[in-house]
């Protein structure tokens, strides 16, 4: 009996790598030589992969819903037919075979194989002269993770994005780890579209600002959520009658109790915390083609400073109650406002709300927070006349409404779950009464 | 365009500058009667006779101050050591006094000579047949120290090494000797010292490399070229005085370098590279400088499995470019 690999066949075109599907075969199994041996899922077509000789299947490597690249190994087993060869085991290449073509090639000359050494070593085996193992491949090697969010730059890579004028946070590196890359670089100016020069675009009534460093931040972290971020929409109005009636009913308590302004923030961020706890993907990331479901629920909430948009987080949403994430927020906010913020206040934020609605806004279609995978806008509340069915009788009454907007990454999360996301939302916001205990 | 090998490119070419300059004449151990311990010189007593050909006695300090002596006095002495190892008690007459003379003569004398230095492992030559001493010679100024890795450039290289009118360190490695063979043109022509060459151009990473290790180099660049990495590969040919501007222009545009040497890596040609890397590619860098050397050890070890391990192999080059190119 001899062991054999049994690897994923090559199925041509630009299918590099297929989904395991469902094994036909468990190991200890005897199997026959095309027999089928496991189905694979691929972007181009779905197939049974037949056993590629007769014998006994001994251990499966590559697990149902594994995707793996086409050629790696999936299984053993055990055959009693010699010779049989995988079919990426290319036969070595010959030693010292050297590019055809190149001019040099005949002046750098060939390898003797076997050449006499002189008078040191008589006959000579040579062991070092083999050809690298198959097996051996350049460029392989599986990243080592995510970076920890901390870039480095070549010399080459800051010359050349400070001599083409590429923005080098707006880049997505090839590199190890994500590392920015020569090519990288490179390939970013070359797509750029040829920058007009300032002056010719300005004219004398026009005023030219620099930004501030805070400016610069935000436009650069801007162009990378939009440049990597498929951002897809949705938006639902919800009748927070209930809820304006609360607060007005709880505000001077609030202040007077626990010395808090109590805002309609609070509300949402709470429905919004409980929500995500239901719809973890919208709590997410993709990070290096993976989608990171994140542990905790960290919310931030973008606020108008003086220098510009910051988004102080509130740490561990789920779970707080109304008056604790009114005092957090009222306290982030605060910090925000006055530029005294602590890293701990813009540090780990896994989703965004942003609260458009205080300058009257109606929809907004945000700007996702990158590397987050949702934002959600809170608009203006207005009041409106809206048909209310009770009793199989339609009436028309004022309500308090207002319009939930989600921006979301559709690499992570498709309409339905944008969806069932904001019905959680809303349900949540209407459930409340003016009575309701939190 | 006949071929050669190293060996036979080696023996044409010291022929042929005896043939075209009597000044020339050669001396070592076992050079005359046995025709040298690699033959490199066999035949050569009964061509050129007895006072051209000199068998001395195994004192490499006398055959290298017979040399400068006869270099200064006007001949073109061609000496043979046998093994580099064996080079050590004559470093006063090269280190000491031939690099010397030009500068202390203030011009008026030079030394025209050439020693020949057969070095490197992989010839299952353990402690004393096998070691890299390229290192003293090229720390020296007032030396000129080549390593042809090629039958192509041992002939040009030989006879630019014969011709020049200071002292020249070649340094053959005796495992390209028998193992290489290309063409060798039969017309006469010089190589220029100094000048490093693209062996084979590429666009994504340099190998700087010299000696056994360019074939070991061209032989992994190929290899990982199947997978569609692009390596040059650039021969340095002269060891001193480097050809910092090959080096400079190759590596500033790939942007990575790999340096391979055989030699252990503390102050050493590869240390070199990198110094003049750092100093004239830095903002077309990259990735980090990056050697494949031999580990710090005394001596090349004799157990082929620890030579084995010692020396950089193309599977270790493979492994190296597949490193710094994943960068």
């Amino acid at each position: 009996m001899v062991a054999f690999k049994i690897e994923l066949p090559h199925v041509g075109e630009s299918v590099t790598e297929a989904i395991i599907g469902k094994w036909l075969k468990s190991p200890g199994e005897h199997i026959e030589k095309y027999d089928p041996l496991v189905e694979v899922i691929t972007d181009k077509v779905n197939m049974d992969v037949p056993a590629p000789a007769s014998g006994t299947l001994t251990k499966l490597l590559a697990a149902e819903g594994d995707t793996v690249p086409m050629g790696s190994v999936i299984a053993e087993m055990e055959t009693d037919e010699a010779n049989v060869r995988g079919d990426s085991e290319s036969s070595p290449t010959p030693a010292g075979a050297k590019s055809p073509g190149s001019p040099l090639a005949g002046r750098i000359g060939t390898l003797v194989q076997g050449a006499n050494v002189g008078p040191t070593g008589g006959e000579f085996l040579d062991t070092s002269l083999s050809s690298p193992e198959p097996g051996t491949r350049p460029a392989t090697a599986a990243s080592s993770g995510p970076d920890n969010g901390k870039q480095h730059f070549s010399p080459v890579v800051t010359r050349l994005a400070a001599q083409h004028g590429v923005d080098l946070g707006t880049l997505v590196g090839t590199g190890l780890g994500g590392r920015v890359t020569k090519k990288d670089v490179l390939a970013a100016a070359a797509s750029a579209p040829p920058s007009t020069a300032l002056a010719d675009s300005i004219s004398a009534e026009d005023q030219v600002i620099e930004p501030t460093p805070i400016r610069r931040m935000i436009a650069a972290h801007m162009v990378r959520s939009t440049s990597e971020i498929p951002h897809a929409w949705s938006a639902v109005e919800v009748d927070v009658t209930g809820m304006v009636a609360w607060r007005a009913a709880n505000r001077q308590r609030f202040q007077q109790t626990h010395d808090v302004r109590l805002t309609y923030l609070p509300f949402t961020l709470l429905c919004v915390a409980a929500a995500l706890k239901v719809s973890p993907r919208i709590n997410s990331s993709w990070l290096d083609g993976k989608v990171v479901l994140k542990g905790a629920i960290n919310v931030g909430v973008a606020v108008a400073a003086p220098e510009g948009l910051v988004v102080p987080v509130v740490q561990s949403a789920a779970g707080s109650t109304l008056l604790e994430l009114a005092q957090q927020l009222d306290g982030v906010v605060k910090r925000a406002r006055s530029g005294t913020m602590t890293l701990n206040d813009v540090h780990g934020g896994t989703f965004t709300l942003n609260n458009t609605g205080a300058l009257g806004s109606v929809w907004g279609g945000a700007i996702i927070n990158h590397p987050q995978a949702a934002i959600l806008t809170t608009e203006a509340i207005v009041k409106r006349p809206v048909v209310i069915t009770e009793n199989d009788s339609d009436s028309v009454v004022v309500r308090s409404m207002m319009n939930i907007c989600l921006s979301f990454d559709h690499r992570i999360i498709d309409g339905a779950e944008a969806s069932i996301f904001l019905q959680a939302v809303r349900t949540g916001l209407e459930a409340i009464v003016v009575d309701t205990e939190f | 365009m006949p071929e050669q090998t190293v060996i036979e490119a080696v023996r044409d070419t010291m022929r042929a500058e005896m043939r075209r300059d009597e000044s020339v004449i050669l001396l070592g151990e076992d050079v005359g009667l046995r025709g040298g311990v690699f033959l490199a010189t066999d035949g050569f007593i009964e061509e050129f006779g007895e006072d051209r050909v000199i068998d001395t006695p195994l004192a490499e300090s006398l055959i290298c101050g017979l040399a400068l002596g006869a270099a200064v006095n006007g001949m073109r002495p061609l000496a043979e050591i046998q093994f580099a190892d064996f080079v050590w008690p004559a470093i006063n007459q090269l280190v000491g006094e031939a690099a010397r003379v030009r500068y202390g003569t203030n011009g008026v004398k030079t030394a025209p000579m050439t020693i020949r230095v057969p070095y490197g492992g992989g010839v299952r030559g353990g402690l004393y047949h096998s070691q890299s001493i390229e290192v003293l010679f090229a720390h020296t100024p007032g030396l000129t120290v080549v390593a042809p890795a090629t039958p192509y450039d041992a002939k040009g290289l030989l006879a630019s090494a014969i011709r020049s009118d200071d002292p020249v360190i070649v340094l053959e490695h005796k495992r390209t000797y028998r193992l290489v063979k290309g063409e060798v043109p039969i017309e006469d022509y010089t190589i220029p010292i100094g000048r490093a060459e693209i062996k084979r151009p590429g666009s994504e990473m340099t190998i700087v490399t010299y000696g056994l290790m360019l074939h070991y180099a061209l032989q992994a660049a190929e290899t990982v070229s199947e997978q569609g990495l692009d390596v040059e590969v650039l021969d340095l040919r002269t060891l001193r005085p480097l050809d910092a501007d090959a080096i400079a222009e190759s590596v500033s545009r790939t942007g990575k370098v790999l340096i391979v040497q055989e030699d252990t890596p503390a102050v050493s040609i590869s240390s070199e590279v990198a110094a003049i890397v750092g100093e004239r590619c830095f903002f077309d860098l990259d990735g980090p400088i990056t050697r494949l050397t031999a580990p710090e050890l005394p001596p090349m070890p004799f157990s082929p499995l620890q030579e084995a391990a010692f020396m950089p192999s193309p599977e270790k080059i493979v492994a190296a470019i597949a490193k710094l190119a994943e960068l």
